[in-house]
């Protein structure tokens, strides 16, 4: 487990398809990672949604989860990303 | 808490506008490693890196994956060579092995290059320095990864202009020995005026005496981030202009304070500063040439140039300044001529001469960059080139260089392809009047006076 990472932006971006959600959570709940909020939308005609979760208990390393959801990104079609808070977070907060 | 919107601005950044991170560089002292047996020295020098920069390329790339950011370069600049070797090195070819070893050192961790094959001879040339400077083509020509930088002038002691002849002479001779490649070792090699202790960029980084036993600097770039910012702002004042450049500038800069912090938390070492310089690759919207003509130019070098240049620069830094706890190294808008797209561009149009390019390097950081000239360029004329430069930084109080590229064997009308970061460049035409006997003066220019300003 990374000890500074707690919260991270998984992001999801591609051709909308039935169980996008679904298989993400899913595969969320089964590792411990708590979701903190969901946002959604479509941006010229792409599916594109952003989880704040929490990683404090993942018991996976940051590094095989991100692996994990790029196998399911593939699977669904789409791009799936995730990556620490604090880029996001130190870019648009003083 | 962050919405969707930041978090896709922020990945389009990286993914569509070629935001990144252009360095991690780890400065390392290397005075502990003085001895006076060169064999030792050497093991010292090996040993001492190889144990601070370790982790280097791993972190690096850890830091890449949990943030989603590029990190296109791994460095490390040291002490200058020529104060560690002095005691050591009894001839050029002696200061060879340590360029060696720094070589092999920086392989051994995963760095890309090593920066700290320099010598700081503003005032005036120890034994040693004239020693390590006259092995530059040999170490430059011998090594992968070494850099080599000289300092040859100051604000405070004027400008050494015995070691600006012999740097004309000598950047011949780097020219020369790698001929059979487009004179291609020039660009690690490069000349100062006021150069600073905490340089991350290549190929000018070394490890100031001021500083402490390592330290991390880093280099943030983003010309993309800023010209795709402008082009929302077409048509509109210059305090809007103003304004989204520093808005942007702010926003690029966190992302390199980010990334200083933890690469110096996970390395166990502190944090030096963050350059705040816009640095172009020659990758399509990557370029600071375009920057300017989305400003308003038809192309880098028009008249305006030098204004808008002088605006951008100091937008930049006046938004990453509050971005960064602290600021260093070079900071300011670069402008390469090879490395950058639209700079190329500019050549080949016509629109952008020597003369030019030395006037844009009065208001931005560094100077003459990447600018390949004829093969046939004698030494005195670049040593003249130098020179000037190396006054515009004396008088002006500010930093500026020279990085000249004689190719052997080319001339006006040709183009020599230097691979990948580094680009192509269309040779540029030199102004042919003699120098010979300006620069075949002996002794140095005195300092300038710091009152009467105009």
């Amino acid at each position: 487990m990374e000890q500074a990472a707690e919260k991270a932006i998984i992001t999801v971006v591609g051709k909308d398809t039935i169980g996008i959600i679904a298989k993400v959570s899913a595969y969320l709940s089964e590792n411990h990672v708590n979701i903190l909020d969901i946002s959604q939308t479509i941006v010229s005609g792409f599916f594109n949604m952003m989880m704040i979760v929490d990683v404090r208990v993942m018991e996976k390393s940051f590094t095989d989860c991100q692996k994990d959801l790029d196998e399911i990104g593939a699977q669904l079609g789409v791009s799936i990303k995730c990556q620490r808070e604090e880029i996001f977070e130190k870019m648009h907060r003083i | 808490m962050i919405n969707i919107w930041e978090v896709n601005e922020t990945n389009k950044m990286v993914e569509q506008e070629n935001l990144d991170v252009r360095t991690i560089t780890i400065g390392i002292s290397l005075l502990e490693c003085i001895d006076s047996d060169l064999k030792k020295l050497n093991e010292n020098i090996y040993r001492r890196i190889t144990a601070v920069a370790k982790d280097l390329a791993k972190i690096g790339e850890k830091i890449e994956n949990e943030f989603g950011i590029p990190i296109v370069n791994k460095r490390i600049a040291v002490t200058p060579i020529a104060l560690v070797g002095g005691a050591a090195c009894r001839t050029p070819e002696d200061f060879v092995t340590i360029a060696d070893t720094l070589d092999r050192a920086a392989e051994a961790v995963g760095a890309n290059l090593i920066g700290g094959y320099s010598a700081l001879v503003s005032k005036g040339m120890t034994k040693a320095d004239e020693m390590l400077i006259r092995s530059i083509p040999m170490a430059l020509c011998q090594t992968g990864r070494v850099c080599s930088s000289v300092n040859l002038a100051s604000t405070k002691t004027g400008i050494n202009m015995d070691a600006v002849r012999l740097m004309g002479e000598i950047l011949l001779e780097v020219a020369e020995r790698s001929k059979d490649r487009d004179s291609v070792d020039c660009m690690k090699l490069v000349v100062f005026c006021n150069a600073p202790d905490d340089n991350p960029f290549m190929a000018g980084a070394f490890h100031g005496v001021t500083e402490a036993d390592a330290i991390i600097n880093v280099g943030v770039s983003g010309p993309g981030v800023v010209k795709t910012a402008l082009e929302k702002v077409r048509g509109e004042n210059f305090e809007v202009l103003c304004e989204t450049i520093k808005k942007t500038a702010f926003k690029v800069t966190r992302v390199g304070q980010l990334v200083a912090q933890e690469a110096s938390r996970m390395l166990g070492i502190p944090f030096g500063i963050i350059d705040l310089s816009l640095a172009p690759t020659p990758a399509i919207g990557d370029s600071v040439a375009d920057i300017l003509c989305e400003i308003g130019l038809e192309y880098a070098g028009a008249p305006g140039t030098t204004a808008a240049l002088a605006m951008l620069n100091d937008q930049v830094k006046k938004g990453g300044v509050m971005a960064s706890s602290y600021v260093g190294g070079l900071s300011g808008a670069f402008i390469p001529v090879s490395e950058d797209q639209g700079m190329i561009d500019a050549v080949t149009a016509g629109a952008i001469t020597l003369e030019k390019l030395e006037a844009m390097t009065c208001v931005c950081s560094v100077g003459l960059d990447m600018i390949a000239i004829p093969g046939d360029t004698k030494a005195t004329t670049i040593s003249g080139m130098i020179a000037d430069e190396m006054a515009l930084g004396m008088v002006n109080q500010k930093t500026t260089a020279a990085r000249l590229i004689p190719v052997i064997g080319k001339g006006v009308g040709d183009t020599v392809e230097f691979g990948g970061l580094f680009g192509y460049a269309p040779i540029m035409p030199v102004n042919r009047f003699s120098c010979d006997d300006f620069i075949n003066r002996k002794g140095r220019i005195p300092a300038p006076i710091h009152s009467f300003k105009n």
